[in-house]
């Protein structure tokens, strides 16, 4: 055993990827105990503990976000195979899919709109300064768009990222009560809200209630980021909000 | 599994390249899922390593959204000074889309439907 004092050590990991990238798993898997414990109670979303418990760290242990995502990346970066893979799911789900098509491309346009307009709509009555009203626009699309459009746009994309993450832990937590108050009993009808309002947060919460639901959740979700790409630059600049 | 996620990342990149080529305004992986589908459409089904790998993937994605949230630390100071509207938009606005586009679904289905069952000649 040598005796390298603890300071040295603590440098020396602090510096690779791989203290962050542990400690990330380590605490949602802990956030994912701790809601099976709750009975898996909505209320205990692993993504918001998890967060919760990485940002206590970091503050504790005095590390900034950059060097936290150094190690997290490898995380981040598998968003995007995530959203490639969710074709599977889709493609399980085609004969539905091919009877449904009109109502989801009724349902599609009116949702991308409804997210925009009452999340810039509810911010001005409640006075935020309009680059927080062009990040919080997209908060509805799967995170790389969203914060694709708000750079585009004018707004802060890492605060877009925060907002989209909450929009989608909202949605979880509150959706599938409001769906069955609303009397919605149309597993598809439920799992397209979902994965629309919510986008992939959602689409995971989807998929623990069921795989229907879960497979068009995936699929509103990429619909939507289809939607608000192409929906939201005009509608912004319609408003007034964007150049 | 290595065969399926190879399968994914050719799409992902075969998106972002024609995402970068075209200048398309949507993200290169939604791109790729459309491509896996097509994919998928054109073999004619799932095979069971690519199914296995996707569900694995999917069965945590959760977890994958956990370092793009806890960048909330850097934008303390705005979310603290318009804390308000920032809630009310997430919480409200979240709500009012999902309430708007389950009822939209489930409004044109029924309608579909009762024209289907000769609710008019």
């Amino acid at each position: 055993m040598t005796d390298k004092p603890l300071s040295e050590i603590w440098v020396y990991l602090a510096a690779s990827p791989l203290l962050w990238l542990t400690a990330t798993l380590v605490c949602y898997l802990a956030a994912q105990r701790l809601h099976r414990l709750g009975g898996e109670s909505p209320l205990l979303n692993p993504v918001a503990i998890a967060v919760t418990l990485l940002i206590g760290l970091l503050q504790v242990t005095g590390t900034r976000y950059q060097t936290y995502f150094d190690g997290a990346q490898f995380v981040h970066f598998l968003l995007g195979p995530a959203t490639v893979a969710l074709a599977i799911p889709l493609y399980r789900q085609r004969e539905r899919l091919r009877t449904l098509a009109l109502p989801i491309l009724i349902a599609l346009p009116t949702g991308v709109a409804t997210a925009a307009l009452s999340a810039v709509g509810l911010g001005v009555l409640c006075g935020a300064d309009p680059v927080t009203l062009i990040s919080l626009a997209p908060k509805s699309a799967t995170a790389p768009v969203a914060m694709g459009i708000s750079q585009k746009l004018g707004g802060l994309p890492s605060l877009t990222a925060v907002l989209v993450v909450s929009t989608g832990i909202v949605g979880a937590v509150l959706g599938p009560g409001l769906l069955r108050l609303l009397g919605c009993r149309d597993e598809a009808v439920k799992g397209f809200a979902m994965g629309l309002g919510a986008h992939g947060i959602g689409t995971a919460r989807a998929f623990q209630l069921s795989p229907v639901m879960g497979a068009f959740a995936g699929l509103a979700m990429a619909l939507s980021a289809f939607g608000t790409a192409l929906m939201l630059p005009p509608l912004l600049r319609w408003i007034g909000l964007a150049g | 599994m290595l065969e399926a996620l190879t399968l994914i990342l050719i799409c992902q990149f075969a998106g972002e390249v024609t995402v970068l080529v075209t200048g398309l305004p949507v993200p290169g992986p939604v791109l790729g899922m459309l491509l896996l589908l097509a994919w998928l459409w054109g073999r004619g089904g799932v095979s069971e390593r690519v199914g296995g790998a996707a569900d694995a993937l999917l069965g945590n994605l959760s977890l994958l959204f956990v370092p793009a949230g806890v960048g909330v630390m850097v934008h303390w100071e705005r979310v603290r000074d318009q804390w308000a509207a920032i809630a009310t938009a997430l919480v409200l606005g979240t709500l009012i889309t999902l309430a708007v586009t389950a009822l939209t679904m489930a409004l044109v289905q029924r309608a579909l439907a009762w024209r289907r069952e000769g609710g008019h000649d």
